[in-house]
């Protein structure tokens, strides 16, 4: 067989395997894809409204959004001075108050409620600072939801959310 | 032949077994050289490449195998391909009476691709038991199971009969009608056995009828039972290795000559098979995913109410069909099983010392009787158990039984072989193998189709007139304008009784669908009312609807939609469409294979919205809230006539007519059915053309790999220089 048929039929198989790779390739799609969030469960996640009006100051109450559990906490003001007066560069995540609530606002403290550690939920009103105390591994967040000692990596996330009344604020 | 049969002649050896190489010594296949250190130092502790090396390398496989043999490497690709679709379906299936239907419809629609992977799954099934069966025929007409391949023969009947377990454990998990009363009538058959037959029965169950309990140890087992088929085609495999594989002339190689390595030249082929198999099952899979299917399945299991006619899945009619042929219970059911297990006695019941039909003029014969006794009993066991259809059965069931236990057992004695070549390398072999692939697939497409229900009542209703509807065919589209009317028709007209629990109202606005703006979605959504989640008192309170919400029902509950509907139920509409359907006939539902026919349930809806007539005089209605109608089954109806002309308002200019309104509202029900028929008819045309390029290129391909062998210098006199190929 001379050189040229050589060629053509290199040429042939590979042609052949690259479609065939191609083929097995793209049959991974689907079976990736079917893995993500469902057409319902990406439906189910669109934002929520809270009415604030029950919710009496010194109090704290959990809602649900996406799945996850949300702290909306009504400061007192004992709690809001706690956490404006706090150096910030002694923080290891430094944030002031008023980069974590909406100004207006400063008695609503509205976090994502899971632990920045290894993603227990923290209770509320408890610890050292006046805010959260993770049972899981023991760290410790502020009354602005901010990480003070413990293995704890980072303050609570906030949610996206915005006031549409003085009463009612909407996640998500 | 007998005189030096192998496992005489040569003990225990290992396949190769009796051949030799050029210089007449025993041949040993060429072993693994790992080519560095690294594999040596893997091989010396564990030879996994060396094993892979001599079982799908070097291992010598006859020169003359046709295409019929590409089977075994299919079946093997569609169990994984079942398995590894099944394994992700059932990360988003629940079994559970309540919602296992549900779940199956929010696979369809809310998972990612998870109508391709259910459709891939279920279609699956069906292509798994045609290549079984073609694998099966094809091992009865080479004599495939004949000494020494007794083991191999039956460890493949265990396959099957596996095979089956499974498919019909499987056909339950959707829990629709036919799922459940499938399982009731098949869980049944155990009851015939004398005095524990009904303890057996209630076992099984786990409950006094088939139900929750049943389901969820179904869905077990039908996760266990292909890991199970997956050991047994090991031993299967293994068993082939120790023996070899049998080929067309049914001679044992002799020399290496005989033989070719199975990588490249098996390999090659298997694949260009393969990919011309998936075809098929695209085929199916994206343009006729419900042809194999039966629309009773996409009602929800009702323990109150059997369908009309309860037909199993198109792989099991021919047994089904020998079960109705014998009127006694037990006896029935002795001879179902009797005719599985009877083929894992081929070898012994089979006398002849010739193994291939090839040179067995009378077996050949008989042969092809018994593959259309098998198929004709298929079709009979899809027709209604009566007149004419069971005697058939009688006469095909009692000629199953002739065939194996008489006929073969005869033919060994008093038939005349032709005589055998030499070799394979002498074999001259006539392609008689185009007609017979034409005959199976005739046959095969046959008892596809013959797996539809047919009920004595809908053979006296007219055939729906077809519709020619804008999503039908390859390229099928849904009309936006069409669907956005049909839903208007639905919502001020069958809304008022007819539910829709499975659509959401941001489907309204998914690509494919009617396309509202998102605006416009939350607009309808928030006109209807949906339960709230208990406030802080623990009140239930209405709550507008968010297009996160599915349509309520607008009846709390089947006695509620009874007491409002003169006893009637209204079903809910969500995949009406797919549920309904027409008898097509023979030879129309051959022809709509190739037509891709799907549209058997909107054609039924239309014909029915349009059927109300004055009923005939010689025609009495049941009962005073039925009304006459040309085309539903029994022609009483307890649905009033719901459409009137001008009744609801277009405002495009679009006839307000009955007739439009039906076409408008049955095609708004076929999306809310089927609501990525559009992205599944673009994918489908995608993979077909992907696989037709793989397939030509696989077969050119093949071409080059064997092309010294299909036309060597030195070819012996006589010889069909395509004896290598069908």
């Amino acid at each position: 067989m001379s050189s040229d048929g050589h060629s053509r039929r290199d040429f042939l198989f590979i042609a052949t395997g690259t479609v065939a790779a191609v083929g097995a390739a793209s049959t991974l799609v689907p079976l990736i894809s079917q893995m993500n969030p469902d057409a319902s469960t990406i439906a189910a996640g669109a934002p929520i409204e809270v009415d604030l009006a029950p919710v009496a100051e010194g109090q704290a109450i959990k809602v649900f959004w996406r799945g996850k559990p949300i702290y909306i906490n009504h400061r007192t003001k004992k709690e809001i001075d706690e956490a404006k007066n706090v150096d910030i560069n002694s923080l290891p995540d430094p944030q002031t108050d008023a980069q974590r609530t909406k100004q207006g606002h400063e008695q609503w403290l509205v976090v994502i409620g899971i632990c920045t550690h290894l993603g227990c939920v923290p209770l509320d009103h408890q610890g050292d600072y006046d805010g959260f105390f993770c049972p899981c591994h023991g760290s410790q967040y502020d009354s602005s939801g901010r990480i003070r000692r413990g293995p704890a990596p980072a303050n609570l996330a906030i949610p996206p959310y915005e006031f549409v009344s003085d009463s009612k604020v909407k996640i998500g | 032949m007998s005189g030096h049969s192998p496992h005489e002649a040569h003990g225990l050896r290992a396949w190769p077994y009796n051949l030799k190489d050029e210089n007449g010594a025993d041949y040993v296949a060429p072993a693994y050289v790992p080519p560095n250190g690294f594999l040596r130092w893997i091989e010396a502790r564990l030879p996994i490449i060396g094993l892979t090396h001599s079982a799908a390398i070097s291992y010598p496989t006859p020169r003359n195998l046709n295409y019929w043999w590409t089977f075994g490497g299919i079946l093997s690709f569609m169990l994984v391909v079942q398995i590894i679709t099944g394994i992700v379906l059932v990360m988003h299936y629940t079994p559970h009476a309540d919602m296992a239907f549900n779940s199956v419809e929010s696979i369809m629609r809310d998972v990612n691709y998870g109508w391709l992977l259910r459709y891939l799954h279920a279609n699956g099934a069906s292509m798994f038991f045609v290549a079984v069966y073609i694998h099966i025929f094809r091992g009865m007409y080479y004599g495939s199971y004949k000494a020494p391949r007794e083991i191999l023969w039956i460890l493949g009947v265990i396959i099957y009969l596996l095979m089956m377990a499974t498919g019909f454990l499987g056909y339950t998990l959707p829990w629709g009608q036919m799922s459940f009363w499938g399982a009731t009538v098949i869980t049944n058959f155990f009851s015939a056995i004398p005095i524990v037959g009904e303890s057996i029965v209630t076992w099984l169950w786990g409950g006094y009828g088939v139900g929750n309990p049943t389901l969820q140890r179904f869905f077990s087992l039908h996760y266990l039972l292909p890991f199970v088929i997956a050991g047994v085609v090991v031993l299967h495999i293994w068993a082939l290795h120790v023996v070899g594989q049998n080929n067309p002339a049914g001679i044992e190689p002799k020399t290496v000559k005989d033989t070719v390595p199975f990588t490249p030249y098996a390999t090659v082929k298997d694949l260009f098979f393969m990919s011309a198999f998936c075809i098929v099952f695209a085929w199916f899979a994206f343009y006729i995913p419900n042809y194999l299917g039966h629309p009773d399945n996409y009602i929800p299991a009702n323990p109150g109410v059997t369908p009309s006619h309860i037909v199993p899945e198109w792989y099991y009619l021919p047994f089904y069909a020998i079960l109705r042929s014998i009127p006694n219970k037990l006896l029935g059911v002795c001879a179902l099983f009797g005719s599985i297990v009877l083929l894992a006695f081929l070898p012994w019941l089979d006398t002849s010392k010739v193994k291939s039909a090839a040179y067995r003029p009378l077996y050949r014969q008989f042969f092809w009787i018994f593959v259309a006794t098998c198929l004709v009993l298929g079709w009979l066991g899809a027709m209604p158990p009566e007149g004419g259809y069971v005697i058939a059965s009688r006469i095909l069931t009692a000629w199953y039984f002739i065939h194996l236990l008489v006929v073969l057992p005869l033919l060994g004695i008093f038939e005349t072989p032709k005589p055998l070549p030499n070799s394979i390398s002498e074999a001259v072999l006539k392609k008689k193998g185009i007609v017979a692939a034409l005959v199976v697939a005739v046959g095969l497409g046959a008892m596809l189709g013959t797996s539809r229900p047919v009920s004595a009542q809908e053979h006296e209703a007219p055939k729906p007139p077809a519709v020619n509807w804008s999503f039908a065919g390859p390229f099928g589209r849904y009309d936006q304008a069409q669907l956005q009317r049909g839903f208007k028709v639905y919502r001020e007209v069958c809304q008022n009784c007819h539910g829709l629990s499975m659509v959401a109202f941001r489907n309204l606005s998914e690509k494919g669908g009617p396309e509202f703006t998102p605006e416009q979605v939350e607009a309808i959504a928030a006109e209807y009312k949906v339960q709230a989640a208990p406030d802080d008192k623990g009140d239930v309170n209405d709550r507008p609807a968010r297009p996160a919400d599915r349509f309520p029902s607008p009846f709390p509950n089947e006695q509620a939609a009874r007491a409002a509907n003169g006893g009637a139920y209204p079903p809910d509409m969500s995949v009406l469409a797919k549920a309904r359907g027409y008898e097509r006939g023979f030879p129309q539902f051959v022809f709509d294979i190739f037509t891709q026919y799907q549209e058997a349930g909107p054609d039924y809806i239309v014909a029915v919205l349009n059927g109300y007539k004055d009923p005939p005089k010689d025609f009495k209605l049941p009962s005073p809230t039925s009304h006459y109608n040309e085309y539903f089954p029994g022609h009483a109806i307890g649905m009033p006539k719901p459409l009137s002309d001008g009744q609801v308002e277009y405002t495009d200019g679009t006839p307000t007519t009955v007739e439009q309104y039906s076409h408008d509202v049955t095609a708004f029900l076929m999306w809310a059915a089927e609501p990525h028929l559009n992205a599944r008819k673009r994918l489908g045309f995608q993979v077909m053309i992907f696989l037709l390029v793989l397939s030509g290129l696989l077969y050119f391909t093949k071409k080059k790999v064997w092309h010294d062998i299909e036309k060597p210098r030195e070819i012996a006199s006589g010889q069909d220089p395509r004896a290598t190929s069908m």
